[in-house]
């Protein structure tokens, strides 16, 4: 017993040092990314004894800006709950890591070890469970700022999370269908397989259609540039303007955390989590007829490595598309999640259930 | 009243599907991206210096190239003696619109020069920059190229230029308390300042010795 819960305590710590670690290197991507795109060079002035490094130490700085700033709490904010929300936000995006698998069954001798916090059946469901929880943070922290703008950006957030969870949803029950599993380590492992002996069946290849509205309703869920109505930091103000110091800090790194909860999320959904083409447990095997006998610790970490891999790749995109679009307008964004996303989830899932039962039937 | 109608224009199809827009802009951002990305690295190894990876100028190291007619800070030129040009004539001080020149003019022991300033001061805070000192100028003693223009003080006190200053563009801290005699030893740099007063110590024996003018804050009432 005192073993699994080791086991699950490091398991943890490796998730949490890996997301954290990954939203304070965010920061800096932002930064750099964006003064690429835009010719310009970005922050490169925060330097320990001279060094520099490309400016990564100004994530460090950030933190400590944050936290030795000024707490401030309007005179009119509910001041309970004007604390807690961001500690709400916070913590419904770290959980949400718990479920999402990020290698294959490791064996250390005896014992099998899932590289996952937390296995759980219904997983997907715990994962939008938590995402949705998630918009309580912001819908409290412009509820109890006792500030109408802060209000009005909680509201619009509250509208823009709950029409885009919609489309989500219904956009991963075809991937659901496919693979007949909420368990997320299993889907991971169903995406293994081969389509027509060379076409690995990751979700991207079953569910075209799903993955971008996926896609689109999940950079809505997380707040940022396309869909960044809730925020609009210079012009429209948004549910965080009340808060400082950290607490402010805390939406941030929120945002920065649900940019990689979606990127990890696309990577096991559709693009096969850690699997990697043609590489089965005891080896590569081509299609071509090749053999390559791969070590089990070597499939691990290969396994692991794939993960990342993708989500970085993600979490780059990502950015790339915050970088690039502009913002939509509130009646566009509107219109794009209930008359757009919504009616081709919807479309999707129907030709999926039509197909499978076709193919059940054996045609 | 005339009024032009501007329709926005109709969208086709092919940009109303979106997705292939979203396409076209991004692939502007990556090609922005992986160009910048790989100049800056080549940058880092030394190669193709001449391809700029950001139209960046990182200012305090790196200056933006000024214009020749940019007027910058002023300052007071020098004949070969290092004796400043100004003769004293009260123009500049006359025609400054901001009233921000002070000259207290003395005696030149040369009887050929007859004026010299004892005192030049320029109160930046009050320039306005418009550069009538230099056009009125007879002698082409006041030049406002010095290219200097991060100007900038935590006092009133600290944006006034002295003669010191003016003709030593290098000098940054304003020297509040010195005696000026002609020719003159300055008691703050020990005697020896760039472009100032140092080659002049011939042309009367008594440098330095203790002759004092007394000046009022004549700015005082500004």
């Amino acid at each position: 017993m005192m073993e699994v819960l080791v086991i699950k305590l490091v398991l943890a710590g490796i998730v949490m040092f890996a997301a954290l670690n990954l939203a304070g290197f965010h920061t800096w991507a932002e930064r750099k990314q964006s003064a690429l795109i835009q010719d310009r060079i970005g922050a490169n002035r925060a330097d320990i004894f001279g060094f520099r490094f490309l400016g990564l130490f100004h994530g460090l700085a950030d933190a400590i800006k944050m936290f030795t700033k000024e707490d401030i709490v309007p005179a009119k904010a509910d001041r309970t709950i004007h604390a807690l929300a961001p500690f709400f936000s916070v913590f419904f995006a770290l959980v949400t890591f718990a479920a999402i698998p990020f290698g294959d069954r490791l064996i250390l001798g005896d014992r099998i070890i899932e590289l996952q916090v937390a296995k759980i059946d219904v997983g997907l469901l715990y994962i939008f469970a938590m995402m949705s929880l998630g918009v309580y943070g912001v819908i409290l922290a412009g509820f109890a700022s006792g500030s109408n703008y802060a209000f009005l950006g909680g509201l619009r957030a509250t509208a823009q999370m709950i029409s885009y969870e919609i489309s989500i949803g219904i956009a991963i029950l075809g991937v659901i269908m496919i693979y007949g599993t909420t368990d997320l380590g299993e889907l991971v492992r169903a995406q293994g397989r081969m389509l027509g002996g060379w076409i690995p069946m990751w979700g991207i290849v079953t569910q075209p259609v799903a993955f971008f509205v996926f896609l689109a309703a999940a950079l809505a869920e997380t707040k940022r540039l396309p869909f960044d109505l809730p925020e609009g930091e210079s012009e429209i103000i948004g549910y965080f303007v009340e808060y400082s110091g950290m607490k402010f800090g805390m939406f941030f790194l929120t945002d920065f955390l649900e940019t990689i909860v979606v990127a990890s999320l696309s990577a096991t959904l559709f693009f096969g989590g850690w699997q990697v083409p043609y590489l089965l447990p005891d080896g590569f095997h081509f299609p071509w007829g090749g053999e390559l006998p791969v070590p089990h610790l070597l499939y691990i970490l290969i396994g692991v490595l794939s993960f990342s891999t993708k989500v970085l790749i993600f979490c780059f995109l990502f950015m790339q598309l915050r970088w690039t679009l502009p913002r939509f307008r509130y009646d566009q964004l509107m219109r794009l999640g209930w008359r757009g996303l919504f009616p081709i989830a919807v479309a999707n899932v129907m030709v999926t259930a039509v197909v499978l039962a076709l193919l059940r039937e054996g045609f | 009243m005339a009024i032009k109608v501007v329709r926005r224009r109709e969208l086709t199809f092919w940009e109303k599907l979106y997705i292939p827009q979203i396409l076209c802009g991004l692939q502007i951002t990556f090609a922005h991206f992986f160009r910048n990305l790989f100049l800056h690295t080549a940058h880092h190894l030394g190669r193709l210096q001449l391809l700029p990876a950001a139209v960046t100028i990182q200012y305090p190291e790196e200056l933006r190239p000024l214009m020749s007619r940019f007027r910058s800070r002023h300052r007071l030129t020098v004949r070969e003696d290092n004796t400043p040009r100004c003769v004293g004539c009260m123009l500049c001080e006359t025609v400054c619109p901001a009233k921000c020149i002070t000259i207290v003019p003395g005696e030149h022991p040369d009887p050929n020069v007859e004026k010299y300033p004892v005192r030049f001061d320029i109160n930046l805070g009050v320039c306005v920059y418009c550069g009538y000192c230099v056009e009125v100028c007879p002698e082409d003693a006041i030049r406002m190229d010095t290219g200097i223009l991060d100007l900038a003080a935590y006092s009133r006190e600290a944006m006034q230029l002295d003669i010191h200053e003016l003709m030593d563009p290098t000098l940054r801290k304003p020297i509040t308390e010195c005696n000026l005699a002609f020719p003159h030893k300055c008691s703050v740099h020990g005697g020896a300042m760039r472009g100032s007063w140092g080659g002049v110590s011939s042309v009367q024996g008594s440098q330095g010795d203790g002759t004092i003018h007394k000046l009022q804050p004549l700015c005082k009432g500004r």
